[in-house]
């Protein structure tokens, strides 16, 4: 090729640059994913004429395999030992974020559609109580779940709130220092430890064997109590110090501050963390399952008999199976569904109250 | 301290009221892990020294029984660690240096969704959808790579391995692993950064002498925070695991350890007189394991103080 006529040169390409020499164009990577990807469907296109039916799944996965080798590859071969390196690195870590997608959507998808199937009128109205086959409902379960967590958030929420008050308004020395880290340990207690401890207490108290809705409540508030502390402890920190030194410069008590002025100030945060609290200890099932067992009739006292709840309502109606086993699979499922948009719920409610009732005038 | 000079102000009936209820509530802490500690301590004492005459599902004295559920729950969490390091180092480093900017609060929050799964509804997943859907790979592993130890024959028919209850763990483990990582990650003095990119390192290059280095502590306690979790987690295994309670390191087969948390909610329901005591002391044991292991992380985490697992 002559140089003088490089400008009108007739195939004229792209122009060289020597910012972008040695490297892959922009679109490579796609081209080269779909290419993999392409080469996964022919490989799965021609097992299914082999035999049996198509595998979408595997055909997706062998191309997103196929897609990091051939990446670093080519970026290999184009641009280098470094840069493929990082082409390598960057699929790695693209690929273990779309693997942690998979069974989100995975579970997401199977909830909704065998969730579906039950998710009826009389489902949501009547109790299980003398129902042996298909129909029954799941009734006695949400009133058990709701009594049982209510109850755990009043036991919870005054202490929860009041030690993070300590802690970032009083707390010096040891005795807060300590409860940091207790807190910290707390939020460890594997979910059945404290089933076990609430089963405990109660069978200690009032005889072995007892199991009632108080116990649960009892359980679900040692796993609650660390989750309160550590948020309400956070967005009392957020609180400015000026506000504090304000109201001290008018006169205003210590104990008027905080309840007047500080909690006001964070009120948005607090109720996010407490929301997001309960979302956690709602889902709870062996706790439950230990201290507050489970009945198929409607219980209204948390002081008095077996209460169900809805998540070990799902366990139970997998556990035991009768017949037909459809009626009680179809049953797990629709209330593993009511369960995931109780919880989807909270979170959604907690973000909403953060973002609009934050605080804008420090009222 | 520096207000120790300076006036003190007036107690007021209501300051004393009102300081003494938050010293009484963070005191409650206290006394809520001690009483966990001694209700399990009492009820456990007699299971210790129990035999299969007082206790009938004691094959002959209690650490003979609870030896393959201490094994099995190692085990089974140590599976779910090898999976959910790696991966969950991945989503922090995706979510922190990758994912374009605008986009990543949104990716660590649909992150976070996977917490507020209830693991009894994992359970359900793992049964209902992961199991059968792995099962055709474990018999691919059995049949050629079966001379491997760990993937020795026969294949489990249904799939409910201990493997696949690691997986189950490790999805489970994932987002509080990934929530401390990204963390960290997005702790790394940006100066350090630039400073990397600014001498030509690739982007790989940069995280490896900038980002890495930064967060190893972070990445530490978070693994040691996920073994925690995973060591507890109960109902996904008791649902997903079909176990049998023998003490074998083959991942494929049907004959697996069981473990505590799981063992516990298996038979609790239907446990009377010594039996309860048992299966109480093996959750005392259970206690001990992971305040150890989470004391262990807090430790690690407390060496670094802005960041921490509990929400």
């Amino acid at each position: 090729m002559t140089t003088t006529t490089k400008p009108e040169a007739p195939t004229a390409g792209p122009i060289e640059n020597s910012l972008t020499a040695g490297r892959l164009p922009t679109p490579a990577p796609w081209i080269i994913l779909g290419a993999a990807i392409a080469v996964g469907l022919a490989i799965f296109g021609v097992l299914a004429l082999a035999g049996g039916e198509f595998n979408w799944g595997g055909a997706i996965v062998v191309g997103a395999l196929l897609y990091i080798p051939s990446i670093w590859l080519f970026s290999l071969l184009v641009e280098g030992r470094r840069r493929a390196m990082d082409r390598l690195v960057t699929a790695l870590v693209t690929g273990a974020f779309v693997l942690a997608m998979i069974p989100l959507i995975s579970l997401t998808i199977t909830v909704v559609t065998y969730g579906v199937a039950r998710f009826d009128a009389e489902f949501f109205s009547s109790s299980m109580r003398n129902v042996t086959g298909e129909g029954g409902g799941v009734l006695h379960a949400i009133v058990g779940t709701l009594l049982i967590t209510g109850a755990a958030a009043i036991i919870s929420i005054p202490i929860g709130l009041m030690t993070s008050i300590y802690l970032v308004e009083y707390g010096r020395g040891r005795l807060a220092r300590g409860i940091t880290f207790l807190v910290d340990v707390m939020t460890g207690i594997p979910s059945i430890v404290a089933g076990l401890f609430a089963y405990a207490l109660f069978s200690i108290f009032l005889g072995p064997g007892t199991r009632t809705g108080i116990a649960g409540s009892v359980s679900l508030a040692v796993l609650m109590i660390p989750v309160v502390v550590r948020s309400s402890e956070e967005m009392l920190r957020l609180v400015p110090n000026e506000l504090r030194e304000a109201a001290y410069a008018l006169g205003v008590p210590k104990w008027l501050t905080i309840v007047k002025v500080v909690l006001p100030t964070s009120i948005a945060g607090i109720t996010t963390g407490i929301t997001l609290a309960i979302a956690r200890v709602i889902g709870e099932t062996a706790p439950l399952l230990i201290a507050a067992g489970f009945t198929a009739s409607m219980n209204y006292n948390l002081f008095d008999g077996r209460m169900s709840s809805l998540p070990v309502f799902v366990y139970t109606q997998y556990a035991n199976q009768g017949n037909p086993p459809e009626a009680y699979l179809d049953r797990a499922w629709a209330a593993a569904l009511t369960l995931i948009l109780i919880v989807m719920a909270l979170n959604l409610i907690a973000r909403l109250v953060a973002r609009f009732f934050a605080p804008k005038f420090g009222r | 301290m520096s207000t120790t000079t300076a006036i003190k102000a007036k107690q007021r009936p209501g300051d004393r009221v009102f300081s003494g209820s938050a010293v009484f509530a963070g005191s409650m802490i206290l006394v809520t892990l001690a009483a966990v500690a001694i209700f399990l301590i009492v009820q456990s004492i007699p299971a210790f020294f129990a035999d299969s005459e007082d206790a009938s599902i004691l094959p002959a004295n209690f650490w003979e029984y609870v030896g393959p559920l201490v094994f099995g729950t190692v085990w089974a969490a140590t599976l779910a660690l090898i999976m959910a390091v790696p991966v969950s180092i991945g989503i922090a480093l995706f979510i922190s240096h990758y994912a374009p900017r605008r986009l990543a609060s949104v990716l660590g929050y649909i992150v976070d969704l996977l917490a507020a799964v209830p693991s009894v509804v994992f359970g359900l997943w793992g049964i209902g959808v992961l199991a059968p859907a792995i099962q055709p790979i474990y018999s691919w592993l059995v049949e050629n790579v079966g001379w491997f130890p760990l993937f020795a024959g026969p294949v489990s028919g249904t799939g409910r391995t201990i493997l696949t209850a690691g997986i189950v763990l490790a999805v489970m483990v994932l987002p509080i692993m990934t929530a401390i990582c990204r963390e960290v990650f997005l702790q790394t003095p940006v100066l350090h950064e630039e400073a990397a990119l600014a001498l030509g390192a690739t982007r790989w290059e940069m995280i490896r002498t900038a980002v890495l280095p930064f967060g190893r502590s972070g990445i530490i306690s978070a693994s040691v925070l996920g073994l925690g979790r995973a060591l507890g987690e109960t109902m996904a295994v008791a649902m997903v695991l079909s176990a049998s309670g023998a003490v074998t390191f083959q991942l494929l087969t049907s004959v697996n350890p069981s473990t505590i948390a799981a063992n516990i909610a298996l038979s609790f329901p239907e446990a009377y007189g010594m039996n309860v005591n048992v299966l109480i002391a093996t959750g005392l044991i259970l206690f001990i394991v992971t305040f150890v292991v989470n004391a262990f992380a807090r430790w690690i985490v407390s060496r670094r103080k802005e960041f921490s697992g509990a929400n």
